[in-house]
């Protein structure tokens, strides 16, 4: 029998969209394969939010002080008791912050084969393939897992949130938690200060990535942003090196932005970034790179040289704008 | 500055030398003594590395300086200045003035002691980057040049695709297969850069135009990395050296031709230096074509009056000044004209001793780059066209003409992109 | 203190990607290995905590593939103090597990009160290497991790935990302990092509052996391919002027220039 088992990811009461996502994957597949989904919630007092996971099945209530913050080490004890309990066929953790320690560190505790970086899965033959993007997105690869149990992390934004969302009652079972001899401690939570620009509120984006090359090319894009009367964002890599603040950053650990103009600047579009923006209306990218592939999600691109080009274009903004309507 | 001991003076109240009466108060004679107490140790810690002793030999004249383009452009600058700095406590080996020079060599042309910049910086860098700092953009530039062999960090692969688009065909040594007359060494800007690539075409037709023999190395080519010694990164230039003689010895040819001034500097006054590698006869493209001016088939005049830049590395350090200029003259209906700062004082375009990779860090300390001085210089001739042999140069002197608000004024072309222009083969060969 | 950080080499995605005759590997005669860019910064960190706090010794190991010793030595010229290269059978390149398993084997011989380790790498189609090498050593992990900071007793190190939304989780972890470094606090150094090759002539790497018999994926790969998208972007090509104009005439037709 194939039964599917999703961890859920919660933060401060909320339950993350990525457990919805694989949730609504996973009672697909566990139909197909003939057997039941469901979720592991962890967490101390949570019980609301196993009433959201009607969608499954049945909700493995693990709760315990121990577990009432994410720490790696403490839940990672925990699920391998319930993993060594239940078996599944398959395992689906987030490709996340939370979910990276789990997906390997269950890997290697229960001997099962791992997955990562999941962008697609199926059902043939019985058997699950999973498709994973590789090599910073520019190769993918299609791996069978073995029928008697793999653990797949799953990239944000792959399947839709809805098809896990249910008004269903949501069937629970508390499931006691093993004795946790937790090596890691929350201390406290760090949120980014509100008063800098909130990007995920702005209409239109003009964000840079390393092709900007310098801090002070970053003027380029800013008088941009300003002539289109938008922010500066940035991906990781201009965020690292501290030339933005981090509340700018757009990706997979930064901000999801749904904008109505996303100017992307210089900006590869590794998976990590593209998940924080391909939501966006209208993408236009320039980059040198005809084979980058952010221009797979633009709706236009250019080769042109962004410093060739975005002086140029800010002028041409300004001119039109000039112009009544 | 040590070894002093006390002055002894010689003051006579009557002396009459060779029939001369010359006494008086102003016939005193002082030999050798101390004229301050300050602290040489930063100053020691310059003279002290191989090859920077000249830096304690300044006395102070200041010619130097006023031939100094970095502190033309408002840097404040010069050997004068830094060896004055050394003295009073400032520290080459942590401060910005490090990564300011450009080799140009203006300076050392000019000093009456031969206080030698080019030896002295490269010594001093050498052991900042031994300590593993260095400007980001600068340790990118070179970390680019070790893995990729080219500081642009573009594939070592794709360093021969610009043949595709010349128009005629540029034969790799490898496939050759037989001995040749001319091996053409591209280098990295000509090869990969757009505008380098232009000029790359360009001498590949004409020189086809002109019936000569020649190959190139293709993929198996990799940078000189003479600047990127001169920016400290001698172990590199070792490295790449080594590599490159030891690609060369596979083949037979005659002559090596560059398009780069600085593989010509590393070629003929560095790789001697090595085992076999001064066995070489290289020439720049212009010195091959100036003796060939009389075969070229000007098909159209150019109405153009051009100014010739002198490259560093091609003029005031190898002394080539003329071929450039015999090649442009003689193109019907050029005007030629000279800038004030010409020939052996020609002024830097800024791309030397690395300040290609530098931009940000030097834009910050000069009030203006050297490159859009240097443009306002070419329009205040009068000049339309800046002729360029270098291919730092037409990157760094179109970046200019925008920022000088000189578009529409001037055009920047390689020598050879107006021969090239001038003999119309674009329409014989197309590319 | 001792920190241990084992690094690796992943191919240079500045070359094409191509997928080999097999269909589910590269194609190795076009890879070229670099050293895995979060590697690097977790050796950035190992030598800043060296600088700062009381870490006595920063041992560099690799496993013997690729371009290993430049690696090390490279490692060396950073100013690691010691570099070992564990020698076995691991082909062009060891999947995680495989190096997850070779690491533990070699770990356990050696005395140490911290790992750390970039927190994945291009390759790691099945997982990550420090949680894995972490769990087979049974010890505490902790992943996407930055902002290291040595507790004053020397036996917990804080570390900021990332999520989402520039939200981080400040955690206190036993030592010893593996760690995934998202970033060093500073940029990495620059190891001098002189110093590498002073190193090379002077130094000497420590090796030792690892047995990776029973070790591998059990990831059946099928396939290896370029994505191709459904969708591209239209591409605007022309002069820099030519381009300006059209983009900018778009957005004014897309009502993006309105208010």
């Amino acid at each position: 029998m194939g039964d599917v088992l999703v961890v859920a990811e919660h933060l401060n009461g909320v339950l993350a969209d990525i457990t919805f996502e694989m949730l609504g994957k996973g009672r697909e597949l566990a139909s197909t394969l003939v057997g039941k989904v469901s979720v592991a919630l962890l967490g101390n007092d949570v019980r609301p939010l196993a009433e959201q996971l009607g969608a499954a099945d049945s909700v493995l209530l693990v709760e315990d002080p121990a577990l009432e913050r994410y720490t790696p080490d403490a839940w990672q004890q925990a699920l391998a008791s319930v993993l060594r309990d239940r078996q599944p066929v398959l395992v689906l953790v987030g490709n996340t912050g939370m979910g990276m320690d789990l997906a390997a560190g269950l890997s290697a505790a229960l001997n099962l084969p791992l997955a990562a970086y999941c962008g697609d899965l199926r059902v043939d033959n019985g058997e699950v393939v999973a498709t994973s993007q590789v090599y910073a997105g520019k190769l993918c690869a299609e791996s069978r897992l073995p029928v008697d149990g793999a653990i797949v992390s799953v990239l944000a934004g792959a399947f839709p949130v809805d098809a896990g969302k249910s008004s269903e009652v949501a069937s629970i079972d508390s499931v006691a938690a093993p004795a946790i001899r937790a090596r890691v401690r929350f201390k406290q939570l760090n949120v980014p200060e509100a008063g800098d620009v909130d990007i995920t509120r702005e209409q239109v984006l003009v964000s840079v990535g390393r092709g900007i090359q310098e801090a002070d090319n970053i003027a380029l894009a800013e008088a941009l942003a300003e002539v289109l009367g938008g922010a500066v964002s940035a991906s990781r890599p201009i965020i690292d090196s501290g030339w933005l603040p981090r509340v700018r950053q757009v990706g997979k650990s930064g901000m999801k932005v749904k904008p109505r103009l996303y100017v992307a600047v210089g900006i590869s579009g590794a998976p990590e970034h593209l998940e924080g923006m391909r939501g966006a209306e209208l993408i236009v990218a320039i980059n040198t790179d005809p084979q980058a592939p952010i221009f797979d999600v633009a709706h236009y691109g250019t080769t042109t040289d962004l410093f060739d080009l975005l002086p140029l274009l800010t002028e041409k903004v300004r001119g039109l704008r000039a112009v009544p309507a | 500055m040590a070894g002093v001991e006390n002055e002894r003076v010689i003051e006579q109240s009557h002396a009459v030398v060779d029939g001369v009466d010359i006494s008086g108060h102003w016939n005193r004679m002082f030999e050798q003594r101390v004229s301050t107490t300050y602290d040489t140790d930063l100053l020691d810690k310059v003279t002290d590395l191989p090859g920077a002793e000249s830096m304690g030999w300044c006395y102070q004249c200041a010619k130097c300086v006023g031939v100094c383009p970095v502190d033309i452009v408002g840097g404040d600058y010069g050997p004068r200045k830094i060896f004055r700095k050394l003295q009073t406590g400032v520290d080459l080996f942590t401060n910005s003035d490090l990564w300011m020079c450009t080799s140009c060599m203006n300076c050392l042309r000019v000093c009456p002691k031969e206080v030698d910049m080019i030896k002295i910086m490269p010594a001093v860098r050498e052991q900042v980057l031994l300590e593993g700092t260095a400007p980001l953009e600068l340790q990118r530039a070179l970390e680019n040049t070790f893995r990729y062999g080219n500081p642009l960090g573009e594939p070592a692969r794709k360093r021969a695709d610009w043949i595709s688009e010349a128009g005629v065909p540029v034969p790799i040594l490898k496939d050759l297969g037989r001995a040749v007359d001319i091996l053409w060494y591209v280098e990295c800007y000509p090869a990969y850069h757009p505008r380098g690539k232009d000029a790359s075409r360009a001498l590949a037709r004409v020189m086809t135009a002109l019936g000569l023999d020649f190959a190139i190395l293709g993929i198996e080519e990799k940078c000189t990395g003479d600047t990127q010694r001169l920016a400290g990164e001698k172990g590199l230039f070792d490295e790449l050296t080594e590599y490159n003689l030891k690609t060369l010895r596979k083949y037979q040819f005659k002559r090596i031709v560059v398009s780069d001034p600085h593989a010509y500097n590393a070629m003929k006054n560095e790789w001697p230096k090595f085992n076999q590698g001064g066995d070489f006869e290289v020439l720049h493209y212009t010195e091959l074509l100036a003796p060939l001016v009389g075969q070229m088939k000007f098909e159209q005049p150019l109405d153009l009056t051009v100014t010739y830049h002198d490259p560093c590395f091609l003029g005031r350090h190898n002394g080539v000044y003329a071929p450039p200029r015999q090649i442009v003259s003689a193109i019907p209906g050029v005007r030629m004209i000279e800038m004030p700062r010409c020939r052996e004082n020609g002024f830097c375009c800024g791309g030397g001793g690395g300040g290609m990779w530098l931009d940000s860090f030097t834009s910050e300390r000069n009030k203006e780059r050297m490159s859009d001085r240097r443009v306002k210089e070419a329009v205040e001739a009068g000049a339309d066209t800046l002729a360029i042999c270098c291919p730092y140069e037409p990157s760094r002197f179109e970046d200019a003409v925008k920022a000088t608000g000189s578009d529409g004024k001037l055009i920047v072309r390689d020598v050879i992109e107006l021969v090239d222009e001038a003999m119309d083969l674009k329409t014989k060969y197309g590319g | 203190m001792r920190i241990l950080v084992p690094v690796k080499q992943v191919p240079d995605l500045v070359e094409d990607l191509e997928v080999g005759p097999d269909g589910v590997s590269l194609d190795q005669d076009l890879v070229k290995y670099v050293l895995n860019e979060f590697d690097d910064h977790a050796l950035e960190e190992a030598l800043q905590l060296k600088e700062t706090d009381s870490v006595t010794e920063v041992v560099a190991i690799a496993l013997d593939y690729g371009d290993v010793d430049q690696v090390l030595f490279t490692c060396l010229a950073k100013g690691a103090d010691r570099a070992i290269k564990v020698e076995g059978a691991f082909g062009s390149s060891p999947d995680s597990h495989t190096a997850a398993r070779a690491l533990a084997a070699t770990l356990r011989d050696l005395q140490f009160d911290l790992v750390l380790t970039g927190v994945q790498a291009i390759d790691d189609l099945d997982g990550q290497v420090g949680p894995l090498l972490a769990t087979l050593l049974e010890l505490p992990h902790v992943s996407v991790a930055t902002h290291l900071a040595l507790d004053a007793d020397g036996r917990t190190l804080s570390v900021q935990q990332e999520y989402g939304a520039g939200v981080t989780a400040e955690l206190q972890v036993d030592l010893p302990a593996v760690i995934g470094v998202q970033a060093a606090r500073a940029t990495p150094r620059y190891a001098s092509v002189s110093r590498v090759r002073q190193l090379m002539r002077s130094a000497e790497l420590e090796t030792v052996s690892a047995d990776v018999s029973a070790a591998g994926t059990r990831l059946q790969v099928e396939r290896l391919f370029k994505p191709t998208s459904t969708t591209h972007a239209e591409m605007l090509k022309g002069s820099p002027a030519a381009v300006a104009d059209a983009i900018a005439r778009l957005l004014q037709e897309r009502g993006v220039l309105r208010g």
